[in-house]
């Protein structure tokens, strides 16, 4: 056989054919590859550029500090303390982002409902974005979590700033609460920072109506990230600007003693300085710890506070409209002095009739009081003298003296959600029901039951007028920042210094032997007070409960027993603290008339209205605009 | 130095002769790239020689010396050990299949002692042996006479089926791509070629429904609509599109590549690291690199048109065909062009054994240019 041959030509023939085939096949490919880089780097370079920064580029809020909520003498009522978290970035943990939680609920406390919560968490929001774990942490956990740091893929630590209120529940009505924003928040303010997970929104109270202010502006930080969302470094940065400062007209020690007296009792109590209009403690229990709604609030308690049947939610303060009772005779003696009756002399044997209705003294069970003028008609607040006034005036004058003392509409405090209570007029009742006045109605009106609904703001305002003479309005806020809150400088009331001086005469007769609150008197001599004691009937106590055995209210069960009102004023010579104080459903006799005695006289000795101020402006430097 | 004919015909060159004679600018060419791809190694990593720039150096230097090695043993050495060659391959493949151990969720990996060894890089040289020994006895008539092209067929069809149980559909592409191609250059007839096209496109749904695994499904249903999951599968392509595209005309730099370095891309250092070399040198520097890779798959055409030998010129274009069938996959499918299958780019891409492989294959290729003048009978058994 010969070494090469034939058919070894024909083989070189084709492989080389066939070779230079391929190689223009291969010279086709590489053509694509060319055409195909052509495509992206050269027709579509610019959008891909993009695309990268945008990977590359984050754009970071930095949140502003939110501005504090500071009492008159410049105690922090609401402030920002440094936030140690644990977060976790569910694409970084390599183990499973439940081991990771576990591993973190073996060095820090972490209750099922939490872990739970995080795994939701994790569920909704994208891979690289960090969720936290646990917020608040001490100093100690927080060191343990990061000791252990390089054993827990996926978990990242940082201190942040959280909201936080010293005093706790003890200012909750009055400060409100921040919470994260919900979707009506976001709808409403097109704020980009409301969008923010971890931005927190004033959700009640001062944190709510000065929300706008104490939010502040804020700042950007372009970042480089990773594919990871770790931060690698700062790129530029536009500083964020801090919230203002709001600064309260509170005594924070009045306020935090007010709370404490009242505690136990689903109450409410607001004090006034009666010449400026400044509110030095706005007190309604119970309250609620606003610290838990920063981090979020766990089911249970949130369904304890909005079951609870003292209503701790409600700022029962400026929400709460209730009848007055005999608290509304202060009004209705100014209304009978300006009318021509301040001699009128009454004989009360426990009832008197109207039409075919018989009307009763709260004292028919001793047979009346007797004769009764306008002076010890307050000081035993007798019904049937009131009656009588009512009776006499008919409900336009009535309505007149009450508005003018602010009654039946809102008081205008820079609270959010204030009721403005309820001052009937015939017009009114038309109106409503369709039902023209009748004098019964204003013999109910008379007494502060009816349809007569006042808030203890209201009350405190009306005790206030009477005991300045002058048309005040409660104050809340001082300054925003740098900015003096604008006022209406009180204006003299419409009512004569007799009409005036008889009233607060009477309510002063309300403290001494024979008054109804003379029990309570405050008994330090320069402290006296002067006031007017309330029952309000919830609930008429039925012929078969008294055949039964339930006598007296206390014996009721506790929401249907009455609710008890004091408004009073000190000292009595020369007034200068108002107080507003109502106790629900009261067992005990007049709790809130001894609440408010050693309210008034706390006030009185601590005298905070007298105390110099810590405001950055005074008043006087500043003066407000006067209306009209 | 002319060789002298008659001594080269029949391979008796001198060391210093075969030293001479060994092709410097393919080898140029090849440090060139390589290097190329110890540099990107050290961009991926930050600007940094760990982990993966100074080991991939190393093992570059090792590779070099194996392909100079295998570049001065005479072409008729490697025609006796082809077969030998290939069984081993065989069994290392089958003994992953038994005994390997679990890496990247496929077998595809054997340990021997301290080496961690990928048997089917090897059998990517050993198939392109084999067959150019077995193709080398035949005439182009008894390429396409049926029981004759059943022994090729057999060869290539049982790497290629243990390397797609492993499951490594890449590396089968590959090796069934070299034996084909092998086959094609051997002068196998069109009746066989264009019928075999039409029932591979029949196969294609087939495979689809019973072949192919969920994860190779995803791949080519993410390839066809990357946005359709942009955070998820189709992340990588989305990904590596933007990282090929951001670079533009000149490209953002060395060591600026921000796709990578932000660890946006995925397996930047193995098989997208030709995303990361877009992004930093631009077009420009991609159209550089395509023209050194066409003047290397240049030089291995004229090496295996210049063989005397239908061995060595099987040997050579069976090479230089896997060296571009590397570029020409990863290529396409780190740009979006075709679905990811795992084929890293030859002398850039990191991992050891790739590297040592694509070395001995263009140490083959040297052999043939060293040896061209060898003239080697068809019926020779190649015993020298």
């Amino acid at each position: 056989m010969p070494l090469f041959d034939r058919k070894d030509k024909s083989r070189y023939a084709s492989f080389t054919r066939r070779t230079l085939m391929l190689s223009g096949a291969m010279s086709g490919i590489f053509a694509v590859l060319g055409g195909r880089l052509y495509d992206l780097q050269i027709l579509n370079g610019k959008e891909y550029m993009v695309d990268a920064e945008n990977n590359r580029i984050s754009q970071r809020f930095v949140f502003p500090p939110r501005g504090r909520i500071l009492d008159r003498f410049g105690t922090e009522l609401a402030t920002n303390r440094r936030n140690y978290r644990a977060v976790i970035v569910s694409e970084q943990a390599s183990q499973g982002v439940e081991t990771a939680i576990d591993s973190v609920g073996k060095i820090i406390q972490l209750d099922s409902d939490r872990k739970a919560k995080v795994l939701h968490d994790i569920s909704v929001n994208k891979k690289f974005a960090q969720v936290p774990i646990a917020e608040n942490l001490s100093w100690e956990e927080f060191a343990r979590i990061n000791m252990h740091l390089p054993y827990l893929p996926g978990v990242q630590t940082d201190v942040g700033e959280t909201r936080a209120y010293p005093y706790g529940a003890e200012m909750s009505h009055l400060l409100g609460y921040v919470a994260a924003a919900n979707q009506k928040d976001v709808e409403k303010d097109n704020d980009p920072l409301l969008a923010q997970p971890g931005f927190r929104l004033g959700k009640g109270g001062i944190e709510k109506q000065f929300d706008a202010e104490m939010r502040g502006q804020a700042g950007a930080s372009r970042v480089e990230v990773n594919a990871y969302g770790r931060v690698i470094r700062e790129l530029s940065a536009v500083p964020s600007a801090a919230g203002k400062d709001v600064w309260l007209t509170i005594d924070c020690q009045l306020q935090r003693y007010a709370e404490e007296r009242l505690a136990d009792e689903s109450a409410a109590c607001v004090v006034m300085d009666v010449e400026t209009g400044d509110v030095l403690a706005l007190v309604s229990t119970p309250g609620y710890d606003p610290n838990l709604f920063n981090v979020g609030i766990t089911n249970n308690v949130w369904q304890d506070l909005l079951h609870n049947d003292h209503k701790p939610l409600i700022n029962k303060v400026l929400r709460g409209a209730y009848p007055p009772g005999s608290t509304f005779k202060t009004a209705m003696a100014l209304a009978a002095m300006e009318n021509g009756l301040a001699d009128l002399q009454v004989h009360c044997s426990g009832s008197m009739t109207l039409g075919n209705h018989e009307f009763h003294c709260w004292a028919w069970k001793k047979g009346g009081h007797g004769g009764v003028d306008l002076h010890r008609g307050i000081a035993v607040s007798c019904d049937i003298f009131f009656y009588e006034v009512a009776r006499r005036l008919g409900i336009d004058k009535m309505e007149a003296a009450a508005r003018a003392l602010g009654l039946g509409e809102p008081t205008g405090i820079e609270m959010p959600g204030e009721v403005g209570g309820c001052m009937p007029g015939a017009a009114w009742k038309l109106a409503r029901f369709g039902v023209p006045w009748q004098p019964g109605d204003s013999l109910s009106a008379g007494i502060g039951q009816g349809y007569v609904l006042a808030t203890p703001l209201q009350l405190c305002q009306m005790v206030a007028r009477i005991a300045s003479g002058k048309t005040v309005t409660p104050r809340l806020v001082h300054q925003v920042g740098s900015v003096l809150q604008p006022r209406v400088l009180p204006e003299d009331l419409p009512f004569s210094q007799e009409s005036l001086d008889a009233v607060r005469q009477g309510m002063t007769a309300v403290c001494e032997p024979g008054g109804t609150g003379f029990a309570w008197r405050i008994t330090q001599p320069g402290f006296e007070m002067a006031g007017k004691t309330g029952t309000a009937q919830v609930r008429v106590i039925t012929k078969a409960e008294r055949q039964s055995g339930v006598k007296t209210d206390s014996q009721l069960t506790w929401n249907l027993r009455d609710n008890g009102l004091f408004v009073g004023f000190a000292p009595v010579g020369n007034p200068r603290y108002a107080c507003a104080c109502i106790v629900e459903h009261n067992a005990a006799p007049h709790p809130q008339v001894a609440a408010t005695r050693d309210i008034l006289l706390f006030a009185q000795q601590r005298d905070p209205a007298r105390k110099p101020t810590a405001y950055p402006i005074r008043a006087a430097e500043n003066p407000p605009p006067r209306e009209g | 130095m002319p060789l002298r004919p008659y001594a080269a015909a029949h391979g008796h060159i001198s060391v210093a002769d075969k030293l001479y004679e060994i092709n410097w600018g393919l080898v140029l060419l090849i440090t060139i790239i390589a290097g190329v791809g110890v540099a990107m190694l050290y961009s991926v990593a930050g600007g940094s020689w760990d982990p993966w720039a100074s080991k991939q150096a190393i093992k570059f230097v090792f590779g070099f010396a194996i392909m100079i090695v295998v570049a001065m043993v005479d072409i008729r050495v490697w025609l006796n050990i082809a077969y030998p060659f290939y069984a081993v391959s065989l069994l290392l493949l089958l003994g992953v299949e038994l005994m390997g151990m679990a890496h990247l969720g496929a077998q595809r990996w054997l340990s021997l002692g301290p080496l961690e060894l990928q048997p089917s890089e090897p059998m990517k040289i050993a198939i392109i042996l084999a067959l150019a020994k077995f193709l080398h006895g035949q005439s182009v008539e008894d390429v396409s006479t049926p029981l004759k092209l059943l022994v090729p067929l057999i060869m290539i069809g049982l790497p290629a089926a243990l390397v797609a149980i492993q499951p490594n559909l890449g590396t089968t592409i590959i090796i069934a791509l070299d034996g084909c191609a092998l086959l094609f250059l051997a002068g196998l007839s069109w009746w066989w070629i264009i019928p075999t096209f039409g029932v591979v496109a029949a196969a294609v749904p087939v495979a689809w429904r019973f072949v192919l695994h969920d994860y190779q499904k995803a791949r080519v249903l993410t390839f066809l609509n990357p946005e359709s999951d942009a955070l998820g599968a189709g992340w990588n392509i989305t990904q590596a599109k933007i990282a090929v595209g951001s670079g533009g005309a000149a490209g953002k730099g060395f060591l600026q590549g921000t796709q990578s370095r932000l660890n946006f891309l995925p397996e930047k250092q193995t098989d997208f690291i030709w995303t990361n070399f877009a992004e930093e040198f631009g077009f420009v520097g991609c159209i550089a690199m395509l023209i050194l890779f066409g003047v290397v798959l240049g030089y291995g055409v004229q090496i295996a048109m210049s063989a005397r030998s239908q061995f060595g010129r099987l040997v050579a274009m069976g090479v230089t065909l896997n060296f571009f069938f590397y570029i020409m996959i990863n290529g396409l499918m780190v740009m979006g062009l075709i679905p990811v299958v795992g084929i890293p780019m030859p002398l850039i891409s990191y991992g050891g054994t790739a590297l040592l492989a694509v070395m001995f294959g263009f140490g083959l290729l040297l052999s043939v240019h060293v040896h061209r003048q060898v003239e080697i009978p068809r019926h020779s058994t190649g015993i020298i």
